[in-house]
């Protein structure tokens, strides 16, 4: 990298404008949020300026803690999943003939289209008694009456993964398109069938792009409260549901600021922990 | 060992679609030799090795190894070993990674997997690279990763595509030297598709020259370059002369209005004559009366290990007088002399 150029002035100049707009469109609400989870909540009211650490005691309060716990275990879950389904699907996608190829990518990426409480309720109705996949199944003689799937722990990990699954493949895709095609050749010529290719030789090459696409979806799933609100039992509540809960309902920023923030820090500790381990074992093999 | 790999390939066809890529090709190729695929791009010779690796399926036709019919195994049970033209080196795993990967996945042990990999160094000449990353070796380097990745297995056929095209000319032709006595060495058959007649001048016992998915001739190298088929072997190998004639009786033929002897000749039919610019001459005087044309000096080339004469005779192309600088006859641009096409150079070839 030593011979690269040197950035000119202009470069920077160019730069200055992005860096700008970061500063004050993400790192001062960031700083905002900061400041307000040390405000003094007014009963009733709204909040004041103040140095207290009320919020802050009651975030670290067994309960907000284990559902800060919950929630990352059900978005860590739900990337070990849609990584499960997805990179097979796009590697078998990539192999396609082109017009399958396509109408299958723009069939996925249509997903993206639905909102959040589409999805949420859609699958509500489909894990439902009253018409949900168990009336097929006791119309085709499985089952003997229908049963509601949800609200419970797998209705919220299924919708997770759905909202999640076309940027899982998206951020898979580039990379396993660009796969040479001789590689996974050679690879057979070499006594290895298709399966033991793709396991011994695809999944180790693109293993940082597998990574990347597992991180993708733990910090999108994190942020996500609808889904486990409709989906779920109080149980099964994400953190992202009380933030959302206590801003918007009970009106108390300061202690939605400060369970925000304690998913900000514990998500940026997952994503760091995984990407050292990540490096770690690749410098190793 | 007696010699394995022996192929026989049976009114193969290859289509995409609408393109034939592989037109009919029926073909016997000795087991233990180097046999060459040499054509044009899109002849259709790299859809036939991968036919033969079975990284394709024919539309139509088989693929006999060593007498048995191969041409439903799927590649990983056909016991080939294949050099790809991307090299297609695993970049996730070191140089022995990569050698050894058919025998590890095969659950051979450690150490004998270790051993093999050392020998097989040592065969391309890379000892001492073993812990090395992919990403940090030349090209040279990587090619010969390759060749004995391909080779670890003992495989009964050796498949090169394009092997050594990402290479500069001089490294090319060292490894063409090196991988022709590596291949002699082994008694290993193997099958090479190139585009360059030079490469397989060099290397091959046997040359197959394709062209438009059909095989065009088989033979060896300088068979094919002395008595090629047609005007399109005789052209895509070496640099030949084209004489368009009509044949006038016995062992004659007309080209223009001058009379020329060429054996094996009849009838009265549009013939084409090739011969090599090594073997014609130049003549200054008066034009012989048979095997002869007057023409115009348009330019002298002269290499110092080679010359060649450029001569304007009335025909579509120049004729080319090629020889050795000894046997030079001192001529000047614009000068009038006439080019002499000895009767056994000249070879009726396939319009």
């Amino acid at each position: 990298m030593s011979d690269r150029p040197r950035p000119t002035r202009g470069a920077y100049a160019v730069l200055a404008f992005p860096v700008a707009m970061l500063s004050i469109f993400f790192l001062s609400p960031f700083l905002i949020m900061l400041a307000a989870s040390f405000y003094r909540r007014i009963e009733g009211g709204f909040y004041e300026p103040a140095f207290v650490l009320d919020s802050w005691r009651r975030v670290f309060s067994d309960v907000f803690l284990e559902r800060a716990g919950f929630s990352i275990w059900i978005s860590l879950l739900a990337g070990a999943v849609c990584i499960a389904v997805a990179f097979p699907f796009t590697y078998f996608l990539t192999r396609m003939r082109r017009r399958p190829h396509v109408a299958l990518l723009v069939l996925v990426l249509s997903a993206l289209s639905l909102s959040e409480v589409i999805v949420g309720f859609a699958w509500s109705v489909l894990l439902g008694r009253a018409a949900g996949i168990s009336n097929i199944l006791v119309w085709l003689g499985v089952m003997d009456e229908p049963v509601a799937y949800q609200p419970g722990f797998v209705a919220v990990l299924l919708g997770l993964c759905y909202i999640a699954f076309p940027y899982c493949v998206l951020t898979l895709y580039p990379q396993l398109s660009r796969l040479d095609r001789e590689v996974t050749e050679a690879a057979q010529t070499l006594g290895a069938s298709p399966w033991r290719t793709f396991r011994t030789v695809v999944v180790p090459i693109m293993r940082p792009t597998i990574v990347a696409g597992f991180l993708l979806v733990f910090v999108f799933t994190l942020g996500s409260y609808l889904i486990a609100a409709i989906l779920g039992r109080p149980e099964h509540w994400t953190l992202s549901v009380f933030i959302s809960d206590q801003a918007s309902f009970n009106a108390n920023v300061p202690f939605a600021s400060a369970m925000a923030l304690l998913l900000t820090v514990a998500s940026l500790a997952v994503v760091g922990l995984v990407t050292v381990v990540e490096s770690r074992t690749r410098r190793a093999t | 060992m007696t010699a394995r790999g022996g192929l026989r390939l049976e009114g193969l066809v290859k289509r995409f679609g609408e393109v034939v890529a592989v037109d009919g090709v029926d073909l016997e190729l000795p087991a233990g030799q180097l046999i060459s695929f040499l054509g044009p791009s899109g002849c259709g010779k790299t859809t036939l090795l991968r036919l033969i690796a079975g990284l394709e399926r024919p539309t139509a036709g088989r693929v006999h190894l060593d007498g048995e019919d191969i041409t439903d195994r799927p590649p990983h049970t056909r016991d080939i070993g294949m050099v790809f033209q991307s090299l297609a080196l695993f970049p996730h795993l070191t140089v022995a990674g990569n050698i050894g990967y058919g025998l590890r996945i095969r659950g051979v042990p450690r150490d004998r997997v270790e051993a093999r990999v050392r020998e097989l160094l040592d065969l391309v000449s890379l000892s001492g690279l073993a812990d090395r990353r992919i990403q940090q070796l030349s090209g040279g380097q990587r090619q010969r990763v390759a060749t004995a990745r391909a080779l670890a297995l003992e495989p009964r056929l050796f498949l090169l595509d394009e092997p050594l095209s990402a290479l500069d000319a001089n490294l090319r032709e060292q490894l063409q030297v090196e991988l022709r006595l590596l291949q002699q060495k082994l008694g290993i058959t193997t099958i090479m598709v190139t585009h360059d007649q030079r490469e397989a001048m060099t290397m091959s016992d046997l040359v197959v020259v394709m062209r438009a998915g059909r095989v065009e001739q088989v033979g060896e190298p300088l068979e094919v370059y002395r008595r090629p088929a047609s005007a399109f072997v005789a052209s895509f190998i070496g640099t030949t002369n084209l004489l368009r004639g009509r044949a006038a009786g016995r062992d004659l033929v007309r080209v223009g209005d001058r009379t020329f002897e060429v054996a094996g000749v009849d009838g009265d039919g549009e013939v084409v004559l090739s011969v090599r610019p090594e073997e014609a001459q130049l003549v200054v005087g008066a034009t012989p009366d048979r095997n002869a044309l007057p023409g115009t000096v348009v330019f002298v080339r002269d290499l110092g290990e080679m010359f060649e004469c450029y001569v304007d005779c009335g025909l579509d192309e120049h004729v080319i007088v090629a020889g050795s600088p000894r046997e030079r006859v001192a001529v000047g641009q614009g000068q009038r002399v006439a080019v002499a096409f000895p009767a056994r150079a000249c070879v009726v070839v396939r319009p």
